[in-house]
């Protein structure tokens, strides 16, 4: 690959940022029609190299080649003529303009409307990335939004398509058929710039990787050629720890901590899934998931649970025996709910506030306030005890919630809801764009609570995790829920098929079983 | 080309916590700059001009009571409207809400100040303040009523609502609150003065309101800064859905912002009937309301910000009434300098997220 023209090269690639070195003298090639993965963990500096890529930031110093030839891309739109797209980890779509509206704000060429729409639902067809056109973003789930954005940079037909960890909200099925994209468009000679921390992925997919850590390249290799442990030991210098999972024996026989009665909710708007007949429990001791692709009813339940949405019968939602269905969140706090949102900034988290203050949105009772008023100098040593304890990688307490890379952000949200010591906790999407060494660390925690006796629920779009930590399954698909099936004898492809909700037939015996 | 300025705007990694509070400094002292320029283009003495707007107010205990005393509406005003942009709801009616706060009052002691009345004084003065409250309350939960009913926008009902006050307060002088015995002018009667407010300091026309102004700034503070029910308005403010998640309802924001801000607008309208006007006009506000809202965003939208923006806004008034009486400009000279400061103002508040940057040489 030596001897052709790299599709791009960089070269002593400097970027500083006030207090941090983002990037630090990188280098790399990537060839036409290669798949070359960027690997390391949040705050590695993969995101600041893949921006200045696409223009969005400007190195202090270094050189970009593109086809051989020295450019200068001074923003996005340079970047997009000369025939680079790019899927953002942090979504870039306008909530209240559709589908179509927002791609056509992306495409430098005039299209008419009705030509695009067709556009989108052929590149959808052919990628296996459907979308309804006319929909407005805002009612959209996370994995919709992204389909957006790789229909968006699939439409401007790019020589180098990057992509900032593209498969954490799809179903297996739907990670071949992308990979399968992927592949395609390599061979139509497209260059592919991956991110991920996805160890397996990348070696299915990827012809090499540059592995990145604390803005320093840390390693080239061909991924295909190495071990998963290989990759994860030069991404952040040791090896991960197997997680241990434990049955429970007693889990059976157990409390009912939390349970979903027969709960059917009508479309809070247009858009919103309808859920119907809902039903699942889970007992102390025990870690149940709902695995599922999103946009299948996973936020309304999610709302519906947290006590955003409040329209439930009373009895809908049992929590530690008491009719929760009507409350709002605080009183559903107080019956020993703790909940970790599946969007960490905006509804996790307040972005232009302190991780102090951030502790108050669930922290509402003494110590942290007494008589209506905020205890400040509580909230922040509150705070101060979880970055230390959960290893937060912030300047502390008083670090805004909008400073702190997602995994970091989520390790505080985590601990935030796990101070409360709940009895019953409900996860959405715990590692979703979280580096593996957070993950790892986040799954740890899920499982020492398990043994301490709360009930857990995780909504999750990824199955690796959800085989490695649960020990019952539940699928949803289109608003209703799967009977549940114990992980062991649940299978990927079983699992796969129930997620476009296939079920219906065999599932009414395994109800009655 | 792209050196002759060679300067260049950068994203600062944090916003600066120097620049939040420099940035008015600023504002105020471009302002005075532009202004000396304007009165050199008006062929003015620049220096004279700005002896009278920034010198001649402090000119002695009468002028500098003069000062305080125009500082309370507005700083009564915008410290309820710091509350309900931080809440990001949009009042700008606060002119509307003052009016109806001093119709209200003034309505209320033409009931009580009359010939062989039995009321005490200081009853009648605590009764006409509660009805001043009121009335703006009342003038604002309108715009709350119809933004939470049928998510009508608040910005243009709180303005247009500004304009049906102001006919309301005519008609009011126009007919029934008219002074019987007072030539057939548009006003009510001058109401005794065992209504008015007690002063501050003799011989001068700064009355207790002053004091019971900077009370409510320290109470304020303490709301917006310490209490959970401030802390709520302001996540609701920032991110809704983060509120929604916290448990913190979005409707209770907008009716507790907007009913604080109405009823400080009220009560500022019912002190300047029971302070410096002493009777009820058509002109009770030269555009207090509208002028508190440049007051709060100099203020940071913060209390303590708000007494010391009222006081710079209040500088502002009273240097703008000299120069008209010491220099000969026209009355518009206020509002040039009030819109200058917020425009001023706006701009250099880039500088709290972006930082000056000399260009690289290339």
């Amino acid at each position: 690959m030596t001897s052709t023209i790299p599709r791009l090269e960089i070269a002593h690639i400097r970027k500083a940022y006030p207090g941090v070195l983002a990037n630090d003298d990188i280098n790399l090639r990537v060839a036409p029609g290669e798949i070359h993965a960027v690997l390391g963990e949040n705050g590695a500096g993969k995101s600041t190299l893949m921006k200045i890529i696409f223009g969005t930031v400007k190195p202090d110093a270094g050189e970009i080649f593109w086809n051989g030839e020295q450019v200068h891309i001074a923003n996005p739109h340079v970047a997009r003529k000369l025939g680079i797209a790019m899927v953002f980890q942090h979504f870039s779509l306008f909530d209240t303009l559709t589908v179509a509206e927002n791609i056509a704000l992306g495409l430098a060429s005039d299209v008419s409307m009705p030509e695009l729409v067709t556009q989108i639902r052929q590149t959808g067809e052919k990628y296996g990335l459907e979308l309804e056109p006319h929909r407005h973003v805002h009612t959209l789930s996370v994995g919709e939004r992204q389909r957006v954005e790789i229909v968006r940079a699939l439409l401007t037909n790019p020589q180098l398509l990057i992509l900032d960890e593209p498969t954490s909200v799809l179903t297996p099925q739907a990670v071949d058929k992308l990979f399968v994209t992927l592949r395609k468009l390599a061979a139509e000679g497209c260059s592919i710039l991956y991110i991920s921390h996805k160890l397996d992925e990348i070696r299915a997919l990827c012809h090499s990787a540059t592995v990145m850590r604390n803005g320093k390249v840390t390693g080239n290799c061909d991924p295909r050629n190495e071990t998963s442990a290989g990759l994860s030991r030069m991404m952040i210098g040791d090896e991960l720890v197997r997680l241990q999972r434990e049955r429970n024996p007693d889990s059976q026989r157990s409390e009912r901590k939390l349970h979903i009665n027969r709960l059917n909710l009508l479309k809070a708007h247009l858009f919103a899934t309808e859920l119907h007949n809902i039903e699942c429990e889970v007992r102390a001791g025990e870690i149940v998931g709902i695995a599922g692709v999103s946009g299948n009813g996973q936020q309304e339940l999610l709302a519906a649970l947290s006590g955003e949405d409040q329209r439930a019968a009373p009895n809908m939602l049992m929590l530690a025996g008491r009719a929760a269905g009507h409350l709002a969140p605080n009183p559903r706090r107080a019956l020993g709910l703790g909940l970790v949102p599946e969007e960490r900034l905006g509804r996790g988290a307040v972005p232009a506030m302190t991780l102090a203050a951030n502790m108050l949105l669930s922290h509402q009772k003494p110590p942290f306030v007494k008589r209506g008023m905020i205890d400040f100098a509580y909230a922040r040593s509150a705070a101060a005890a979880i970055i230390e304890r959960f290893k937060v990688k912030a300047s502390g307490p008083d670090a805004l919630a909008k400073s702190l890379s997602g995994g970091n952000l989520q390790k505080f949200i985590v601990g935030r809801e796990l101070e409360r010591k709940p009895s019953v906790f409900i996860v959405a999407q715990p590692t979703w764009g979280v580096d593996v060494g957070a993950a790892a660390q986040i799954h740890a925690e899920i499982l020492a609570l398990k043994k301490e006796g709360c009930a857990v629920l995780i909504i999750s779009e990824e199955l690796d995790e959800l085989f490695a930590l649960c020990d019952r399954l539940h699928v949803i698909a289109k608003g209703r829920l799967s009977p549940s099936i114990a992980i062991e004898q649940a299978t990927r492809e079983q699992v796969g098929l129930w997620m476009s909700g296939l079920w219906q037939q065999d599932g009414q015996e395994a109800t009655h079983a | 080309m792209r050196d002759l300025w060679p300067w260049k705007l950068e994203l600062r990694g944090t916003p600066s916590r120097a620049m939040t509070y420099l940035s008015p400094v600023l504002a105020i002292v471009m302002t005075m700059l532009l202004g000396a320029l304007l009165f050199i283009a008006l062929g003015k003495d620049p220096l004279a001009g700005l002896k009278v707007f920034l010198i001649d107010p402090f000119n002695g205990k009468r002028a500098i009571s003069e000062l305080l005393l125009k500082s309370v509406p507005l700083i009564l005003c915008a410290l309820g409207l710091a509350v309900c942009f931080r809440a990001n709801v949009w009042n700008i009616g606060a002119e509307g809400q003052f009016t109806v706060g001093a119709l209200f009052a003034g309505a209320t002691l033409v009931l009580i100040d009359v010939p062989g009345h039995a009321t005490p004084g200081s009853l009648g003065l605590v009764l006409m303040i509660i009805a001043g409250i009121l009335g703006g309350a009342f003038w604002a939960s309108i715009t709350a009523l119809l933004r939470d009913r049928f998510n009508a926008n608040e910005i243009l009902v709180s303005l247009m609502l500004t304009y049906v006050a102001q006919l309301l307060l005519m008609y009011a002088v126009n007919g029934p609150l008219k002074d019987p015995n007072g030539m057939n002018f548009p006003q009510s009667k001058v109401f005794s003065s065992e209504f008015m407010l007690p002063m501050l300091m003799s011989g001068t026309r700064l009355h207790i309101g002053f004091a019971v102004t900077l009370v409510l700034a320290a109470v304020m503070t303490v709301f917006m800064t310490r209490s959970l029910r401030g802390f709520s308005l302001f996540v609701g403010g920032t991110a809704p859905h983060a509120a929604r998640y916290a448990g913190f309802s979005s409707r209770s924001a907008l009716w507790v912002s907007l009913l604080i801000s109405g009823s400080f607008a009220g009560l500022a309208g019912a002190f300047e009937i029971a302070g410096p006007i002493g009777q009820l006009l058509p002109s009770v506000s030269p555009g207090y309301g509208f002028a508190a809202i440049i007051v709060a965003f100099i203020g940071r939208l913060h209390p303590v910000g708000a007494v010391l923006g009222g006081l710079v806004m209040s500088l502002l008034y009273l240097g703008g009434e000299l120069a008209q009486s010491r220099l000969g400009l026209p009355s518009a000279i206020t509002g040039v300098f009030q819109g200058m400061l917020l425009f001023l103002l706006l701009a250099s508040d880039t500088l709290i997220d972006y930082r000056l940057r000399r260009k690289a040489k290339v």
